[in-house]
C-alpha cells in the first residue's frame, strides 16, 4: 500500500508555448505560478483540449526549486535543487494515499513507527492536478482545498502525529455535465476558466500539426520552441520577482470592489482572488502597479465561478460579468 | 467518444487489421473490442503474434497488483519486504486485457489512463466491452486514450490477416493533417486526440504494408476505423441532403467548418467521407444514449466499500478493494508475540490480518412525476419545474441526484434520467411540452420501474407525484375513465406494494377526495398545494423528505 508509486511525469513534456490558442487557460496558470496564493486554478472543459498538457507544460517549464522548498520536508536540511513537483491525483486515491499514512514497510519489517509522506507532501512547492475533480469523493476535495489553503498537511491517525509543508498549487479539471462541484468548493478555487476545442479549422489542424511533431522528435520540437519557452520563463522569473513590489491603488481596490457588488459575488474571496490576480497580470506585463484594465481582464476567471446561481435564470456567468464590466465602463 | 463502435458482418477484418497497427504503432493505445465472444480470441492472436507479454486485468484488481507494491503473503513468510511489479508494469512493450471492461470502475480506468498518458511502460490495451445496455460503456476516460472503437457483435468468422514485414516509417502526403482534421470537424468530434489517432492509423497502416508513403486509401482507413465510431453527428455535406435533420446539439460551427475546407483536401477529404460507415446515420440517431451513459456513470460507482466513514476492523485478507489495517492487525499479533518465539520482529500470522470497513452513505434519487397533461395549467407545470431546478441546485450538497419523468397524451416518458447536473436538467427541463389527457398509470408505473431499478444500484428512491388527480387515459391508452382510474389505483398500489417512499402533490386548483385516496393507496404524503409556487414546493417536498 504504501509503495505505490505515482511517479512523476518522466517523458520530456509539451512546451507550454506550443499550445495552440486556450489563451485564457495558459494565462490563469501563469497567474498561479506567479503568485501561488490565488488558491488553485479550476479548468471546465471536454476531454482531449489540453487541459492536462498545459499543466504538465508549465510544470516542466518552470526552474527546479531548491530541494528544501519541494517535496516531503520531514525537518532534515536539504541541498540542491530539484524540479517542480508535478502530482497528478488519481481519482480513486484514498485518504490514506493523499494525507499519508503508516509506514507500513517499516512496521511490519522492523517494527518501527514512521511516518509514510502521501501525494500532499509530495506536491509540496509544486502542482498538485485532479482530472475530473468533480468525480473525486467529497471528504478528499475538502481534505486538499483545506490544506491547500492552509499550506500545511496536520495528520492524526493511526498513532501518528505529524505536520510537514505542503504548499502547492492546485488546479483541478472537470466537465459539467458529468456533476456539479458544490459551491463551496468551487468558491475556494482562485481562478476557474473554461476551455473549448478551438472553433477554427485551420486551428485544429495546428493542434495536430504540433502533436505529430512533438510525437516524432520530441527533443528537436522542443528544442524549436526553445526560445519562446526561455521568454515565457523569462517573464514568470521577472513576475515573481516583480510581484511584492507591485502598487495597487485605492482606485483600483474601490473598481474591484464595485464590481463584486455588481455581479453580486458572495464573500470576499472574490475581491481578494480580483486584486491578487490583477497583481499578478500586471507584475506579468511588467506594468509597475495594477491598473482597472488589469482588473477586467482577469475579472471572469477570478469571479465567474463565484456568482450566486439563480437555477431559473440561464444567461451564463462569464455573460453576466462582463455585462457589469461593460456597465461600469459606462458609469465610469 | 462513443465506444460502441461500427457493427458489420466485416468487423472482424477490421478488429485484427487494428490489431496489426497496435502491434506496428503502440501509441495508437489499444481498441475497444465489442461483443464477438469467441471472435475476440482472432483478435488476441493477431497482438500475440506481434506483441510482447501479455497481462489480463480482473475488473476488480487493487492498486498494488496494478501499480506495483508489497506482496503481503510473501512479505509476511520471509520477514522482510518483498515487492512486485504491478500488472501494468509488467505489459510493458505487450498488451493488456480488460474483460468486462463496461464494469471497472473510474478509478482503475483513470491509472490506466494515467499510465497511457506518462508513457513509462508502453502497452497496448484491449478493452473487452460485454454491455448490453445503452449506458452500460467502458470508462469514457479509457476509451477515449484507445484509437480503435470496433462493435463484432454482428461479426462473422474470417481468416487470419496474411503475415507482412512492416515499413519502419512512412510519410504522408501533403495536406493529410488538413483532411484528417476536417474530417473530425465535419463529424462533430471535438477531442484532439482523435485526429491524432487517426494520422498515426493511416502510417501504420501504411507501414502495414511494407510501403513508406501514406496513401489516400490509409487515410481513409484511418478515417473509417478511428473518427467514425467518434461521430456525434453527420458531416454538412452535400450529397447528405437526404439525410434527416442532424440533431439539435450540432452546434454552427461545425458546419461552416465544412464548408471552409480548402479546394486541396477536397480529394483527401471525399475519399474519407466515402468510407464512412453507411450506419452511421443510425447511431446518430440515437446520440443521446450516449450522454445518458455518461451522466450515469458516475453515481453509480460511488458506492464502494473501500471508502467513506469508517467503521472499524475486522479479520479477512487484504486485497481486492479491501485494505488491510495496521493498528487492528498489530494489536492482534501482539498477545501471541511469546508463544511465537518472538525475536526482534513481530511476527504476524494470516489469522491477524484485521481489514477495514467502511460505511459509504447510499445516494438519494429523487423522481418528479410530473403531470403535463392540459387539464394540469401550464402554469403549474413551470412551478413544477422551478421545485425540479430548486432541489436538484441543492441535489449536490446532499448527495442526492433528481430525476424527472413527465406523463401527457397517452404515455410517460423520462426526460431527464437520474443526474445531478444542472445544465442538463436546465436542457430537458425547457423543452418539457404540456397538453393532452392524463395517464396517471403510465406515469406511476413509469416511476415505480425507475424507483426500483435505483434501488437495485443501492441508491434510496424517493417519488414525487405531482397530478391533480385526474386520470383519463388508461393503461392501454383507452380513454374509458372508470377504467383510467381503476388502473391509476392500481398502479398507485404497486408503488406502495414495493415500500418506495413517495409524496403525492396535488396541484389542482380545488383538491378533491380522488388525490387525497391515490396517496393512501401509494403509502404517499399527501400534499394539497393549490396555489404553492415553485419555492413553497420545494420547501414542502424538503420537509417530507427529511421527515
Amino acid at each position: 500500500m504504501s509503495s505505490v508509486c505515482y511517479k512523476r511525469f518522466v517523458r520530456r513534456s509539451f512546451p507550454f508555448s506550443a499550445i495552440v490558442g486556450q489563451d485564457e487557460m495558459k494565462q490563469a496558470l501563469l497567474i498561479a505560478a506567479v503568485d501561488a496564493r490565488i488558491g488553485g486554478v479550476m479548468v471546465f472543459g471536454d476531454r482531449g483540449t489540453g487541459k492536462s498538457t498545459a499543466v504538465r507544460a508549465l510544470a516542466a517549464l518552470l526552474p527546479p526549486v531548491p530541494a528544501a522548498r519541494a517535496g516531503y520536508q520531514d525537518g532534515t536540511p536539504r541541498k540542491g535543487r530539484v524540479p517542480v513537483p508535478f502530482i497528478d491525483l488519481p481519482l480513486g486515491a484514498t485518504e490514506d494515499r493523499v494525507v499519508g499514512a503508516l509506514d507500513l514497510e517499516r512496521a511490519l519489517g522492523a517494527g518501527e513507527k514512521a511516518f509514510e509522506p502521501g501525494l500532499l507532501a509530495r506536491a509540496n512547492g509544486g502542482f498538485l492536478y485532479i482530472d475530473e475533480i468533480n468525480l473525486l469523493e467529497d471528504h478528499i476535495v475538502d481534505l486538499l482545498l483545506d490544506v491547500a489553503a492552509s499550506g500545511e498537511n496536520v495528520v492524526e491517525r493511526e498513532g501518528l502525529s505529524v505536520r510537514h509543508p505542503a504548499r502547492f498549487v492546485l488546479v483541478g479539471s472537470g466537465n459539467p455535465e458529468e456533476g456539479e462541484l458544490r459551491p463551496q468548493l468551487l468558491d475556494r478555487f482562485g481562478l476557474s476558466v473554461e476551455v473549448r476545442t478551438p472553433a477554427r479549422l485551420p486551428d485544429r489542424i495546428e493542434i495536430l500539426k504540433r502533436c505529430d511533431g512533438f510525437e516524432r522528435d520530441p527533443d528537436g520540437f522542443a528544442a524549436t520552441w526553445e526560445k519562446a519557452e526561455r521568454k515565457t520563463l523569462r517573464r514568470l522569473a521577472r513576475a515573481r520577482d516583480a510581484l511584492p513590489d507591485i502598487d495597487v491603488p485605492d482606485e483600483v481596490l474601490g473598481y474591484a470592489a464595485q464590481l463584486c457588488m455588481a455581479v453580486g459575488a458572495d464573500g470576499l474571496r472574490g475581491e481578494l482572488t480580483l486584486m491578487r490576480a490583477a497583481r499578478a497580470v500586471a507584475a506579468l506585463e511588467g506594468a509597475g502597479a495594477a491598473t482597472p484594465a488589469h482588473v477586467a481582464a482577469v475579472a471572469p476567471m477570478a469571479l465567474r465561478h463565484r456568482l450566486r446561481r439563480n437555477v431559473l435564470d440561464e444567461t451564463g456567468s462569464t455573460v453576466r460579468i462582463e455585462r457589469a464590466l461593460a456597465d461600469l465602463a459606462q458609469a465610469a | 467518444m462513443s465506444p460502441a463502435g461500427v457493427s458489420a458482418p466485416d468487423a472482424l477484418a477490421d478488429a485484427l487489421l487494428a490489431a496489426r497497427l497496435c502491434a506496428i504503432d503502440p501509441g495508437l493505445g489499444g481498441i475497444v473490442l465489442k461483443g464477438g465472444e469467441m471472435l475476440r480470441e482472432a483478435v488476441l492472436a493477431e497482438l500475440r503474434a506481434g506483441l510482447g507479454p501479455e497481462r489480463r486485468i480482473p475488473v476488480n484488481v487493487d492498486d498494488e497488483r496494478l501499480l506495483g507494491g508489497i506482496n503481503l503473503t510473501a512479505t509476511l513468510a520471509a520477514g522482510r519486504p518483498v515487492r512486485r511489479e504491478g500488472l501494468l508494469a509488467e505489459a510493458a512493450g505487450g498488451f493488456v486485457v480488460l474483460p468486462m471492461a463496461e464494469r471497472l470502475s473510474e478509478a482503475v480506468a483513470g491509472r490506466i489512463a494515467a499510465a497511457i498518458d506518462t508513457g513509462e511502460a508502453r502497452f497496448v490495451t484491449i478493452a473487452l466491452d460485454d454491455g448490453v445496455e445503452a449506458d452500460a460503456r467502458p470508462p469514457a476516460a479509457l476509451a477515449e486514450r484507445l484509437a480503435f472503437h470496433i462493435d463484432l457483435t454482428d461479426a462473422r468468422p474470417g481468416a487470419a490477416l496474411p503475415p507482412v514485414a512492416p515499413a519502419a516509417r512512412a510519410a504522408d502526403p501533403p495536406g493529410a493533417i488538413e483532411a484528417l482534421v476536417t474530417t473530425a470537424a465535419a463529424l462533430g468530434i471535438a477531442s484532439a486526440r482523435a485526429p491524432g489517432f487517426a494520422l498515426r492509423a493511416a502510417r501504420a497502416a501504411a507501414r502495414a504494408e511494407g510501403r513508406c508513403l501514406v496513401t489516400v486509401a490509409d487515410l481513409a482507413l484511418a478515417a473509417r476505423l478511428v473518427l467514425a465510431p467518434r461521430a456525434t453527428q453527420r458531416p454538412a455535406e452535400p450529397e447528405a441532403a437526404e439525410a434527416p435533420p442532424p440533431p439539435p446539439e450540432q452546434g454552427e460551427g461545425q458546419e461552416e467548418a465544412a464548408t471552409d475546407t480548402p479546394p486541396l483536401d477536397d480529394l483527401v477529404l471525399a475519399a474519407a467521407l466515402a468510407a464512412l460507415p453507411p450506419d452511421l446515420l443510425a447511431r446518430v440517431a440515437e446520440g443521446r444514449s450516449r450522454q445518458r451513459a455518461r451522466a450515469n456513470g458516475a453515481g453509480e460507482r460511488r458506492l464502494g466499500h473501500a471508502r467513506g466513514r469508517p467503521l472499524g476492523a475486522r479479520a479477512g485478507l487484504p486485497g481486492g478493494g479491501k485494505r488491510l489495517s495496521l493498528i487492528d492487525t498489530l494489536r492482534a499479533a501482539a498477545p501471541w508475540q511469546r508463544l511465537r518465539g518472538r525475536q526482534n520482529r513481530v511476527l504476524i500470522r494470516r489469522d491477524d490480518l484485521r481489514i477495514r470497513r467502511f460505511e459509504a452513505r447510499a445516494e438519494a434519487l429523487t423522481i418528479f412525476a410530473v403531470d403535463a397533461s392540459g387539464s394540469s395549467a401550464l402554469a403549474r407545470l413551470a412551478e413544477a419545474k422551478g421545485a425540479v431546478e430548486l432541489l436538484l441546485a441543492e441535489a449536490y450538497v446532499k448527495r442526492a441526484e433528481v430525476a424527472l419523468i413527465a406523463f401527457r397524451g397517452t404515455g410517460a416518458e423520462l426526460l431527464l434520467p437520474p443526474t445531478r447536473s444542472l445544465t442538463r436538467a436546465r436542457r430537458s427541463l425547457a423543452d418539457l411540452p404540456g397538453g393532452g389527457g392524463t395517464p396517471l398509470a403510465a406515469g406511476l408505473d413509469a416511476a415505480r420501474l425507475l424507483a426500483e431499478a435505483a434501488r437495485a444500484k443501492g441508491r434510496t428512491p424517493f417519488v414525487v407525484v405531482l397530478t391533480d388527480g385526474r386520470a383519463n387515459i388508461a393503461a392501454d391508452g383507452s380513454t374509458v375513465r372508470a377504467l383510467a382510474e381503476s388502473d391509476a389505483a392500481a398502479a398507485a398500489r404497486a408503488i406502495g406494494l414495493a415500500g418506495i417512499a413517495a409524496a403525492f402533490v396535488d396541484i389542482s386548483a380545488r383538491p378533491r377526495p380522488e388525490g387525497a385516496m391515490l396517496a393512501a393507496t401509494m403509502r404517499a404524503r399527501y400534499l394539497p398545494l393549490p396555489r404553492a409556487d415553485a419555492a413553497a414546493m420545494h420547501a414542502a417536498i424538503s420537509a417530507v423528505q427529511a421527515a
